[in-house]
């Protein structure tokens, strides 16, 4: 991106990406994106709306006008917390909530997500533990999020966790699968492919639309 | 009929009282509860926002392993208590199923474990168990201290019901209004039961996460609710461990016990609160519980 693009706020036909619907849409179920009437149900059903920069009725037509890099840096996806509520109620059977995780995916594929945001990062540990545990351990992923945001917001929380901690609903101990390595054959044989298609994977399976 | 309990990572931790007392009330049912072998993670919303695929193989592995536990039987029935994990696991259930492409990746992926998924794979809710396979009469048949005059938010949350689950109703779920009543409690109406708590937001981005728990708390409390049951590890947390916090935010005073469905039926049931898990809690429910005994029982 050129400096001055930092503060300009128009955006000229040249500067979309048209392939970037194709892309989202290469999940399953996921051509129902074009069919998006703009109603938006979903963003009055939403009860996180209000909180996020773009409602995800705008999202969806963002991705559709090819507003890549603002979508995917946006914190409209990190705060999605997959209640389904606009998947259920859209009227063209969208699957919303889907969306957003394909656009959380490509936003960590191209590193464009908010960087100290606490979702993505939460969301990275959480997935480190489980590739290496099989399991998640709350107490760990909690310090690494911390560690990895703001190490200062430890100690406002260390009240709770002692508390949890006696009344045994926190421990410190690591929790694991006994055939880790079972998980890890499972779990290796699909470390190069991806569920959403980027524009290069699109092109090399026939897949592109025009 | 013999079913495969999966717990996830929670009901082991922060949600141990949903086990300690789902464990308590099934076998006071006596309806046996095999936990599944070496389980792992069901590739919960974390997850997937890394990899969906992988969130997928997560599921599957736990499904081959299912198979293979029920043995020779027909379908293994797979009781998964927390919302997020019967979300997981029914997703990735019907994916599997509707997608051939998605499908035959996993397949691939299950065999370098060693693994096979042959599709016969029941994922249910303990709600669904309970309401379903079982006669209502052997639920009342239990009750013991019935829960007369209490006054029950039933809390459903958003991954329970919603989208791929059909053992309820999406918009006003009944299953656990059925249960409260069964016990002879008064379900209060609260149209807000399957609104969202904020999940993991409320932990860790609060300006939004704990404004929409204070919703539901603020709400609940105005209808003139002695208790809110859950059926969900984080809604549980979110809406129980922040109200000292949410109450100094919004200057409101809120202090509402919420507690499992399994350990309000525990505790109609004559079970011990040792048993049901009812020490592990920030808001003692001891008062509502006396209100329901005309105020004669001193608990705890």
């Amino acid at each position: 991106m050129n400096k001055w693009q930092g503060w300009r706020k128009i955006r000229y036909e040249s500067d979309l990406d048209p392939q970037f619907v194709n892309e989202i849409a290469s999940i399953p179920g996921g051509e129902k994106l074009y069919s998006c009437i703009q109603c938006g149900t979903c963003s009055g059903m939403c009860p996180i709306s209000p909180y996020m920069d773009y409602t995800p009725r705008q999202i969806i037509a963002m991705i559709r006008a090819g507003f890549k890099g603002e979508v995917l840096s946006s914190y409209t996806t990190w705060l999605c917390a997959s209640c389904y509520s606009c998947t259920v109620e859209c009227p063209k059977d969208i699957k919303l909530t889907d969306i957003m995780y394909a656009a959380k995916r490509l936003a960590i594929r191209e590193k464009v997500y908010p960087k100290r945001f606490p979702t993505p990062v939460l969301a990275s540990e959480f997935f480190k533990a489980v590739e290496n545990y099989g399991r998640s351990t709350e107490s760990w992923l909690l310090v690494n999020l911390f560690m990895k945001t703001n190490p200062f917001k430890i100690f406002k929380q260390m009240g709770l966790g002692l508390r949890l901690f006696s009344q045994g609903r926190l421990s410190p101990k690591r929790e694991s699968i006994k055939r880790r390595g079972e998980l890890k054959s499972i779990l290796k044989v699909l470390e190069k492919e991806h569920m959403v298609k980027s524009k290069d994977e699109l092109v090399s399976t026939g897949k592109e639309i025009a | 009929m013999s079913y495969i309990y999966y717990p996830g990572c929670s009901l082991k931790s922060t949600g141990r009282a949903y086990e300690d007392s789902l464990l308590a009330v099934f076998e006071a049912l006596d309806i046996p509860l095999q936990e599944l072998e070496d389980w792992n993670c069901c590739g919960a919303t974390a997850y997937m926002s890394i990899s969906e695929l992988k969130a997928f193989a997560l599921s599957a592995r736990n499904f081959a392993l299912a198979e293979r536990q029920n043995g020779e039987n027909d379908f293994a029935e797979m009781v998964v208590p927390c919302a997020a994990c019967y979300l997981g696991l029914n997703k990735a259930h019907r994916y599997l199923a509707e997608h051939p492409e998605l499908r035959e990746t996993i397949d691939r992926a299950l065999e370098a474990g060693g693994l096979k998924y042959n599709d016969k794979i029941h994922v249910r809710h303990p709600l669904d168990v309970l309401i379903n396979d079982l006669t209502p009469d052997k639920i009342t048949g239990l009750v013991k201290r019935p829960l007369e005059g209490l006054k029950v938010a039933c809390y459903y949350g958003c991954q329970l019901v919603r989208p791929y689950s059909d053992f309820d109703d999406q918009h006003d779920p009944q299953t656990m209004d059925k249960i409260v009543k069964m016990l002879g409690g008064e379900v209060v109406n609260w149209p807000l039961k399957t609104r969202c708590c904020g999940g993991s937001l409320t932990g860790i981005v609060q300006d939004v996460g704990l404004r929409l728990s204070y919703i539901l708390l603020a709400e609940a409390r105005k209808r003139g609710c002695d208790l809110i049951v859950t059926a969900c590890p984080l809604c549980q947390f979110n809406l129980e461990c922040y109200q000292s916090r949410i109450s100094g935010i919004y200057g409101h005073k809120i202090k509402i016990p919420v507690i499992y469905f399994t350990q309000l039926m525990g505790h109609a049931f004559g079970l011990s609160d040792e048993m049901l898990g009812l020490k592990r809690v920030f808001v003692s429910p001891a008062r509502a519980f006396s209100k329901a005994e005309g105020g004669q029982h001193v608990h705890g």
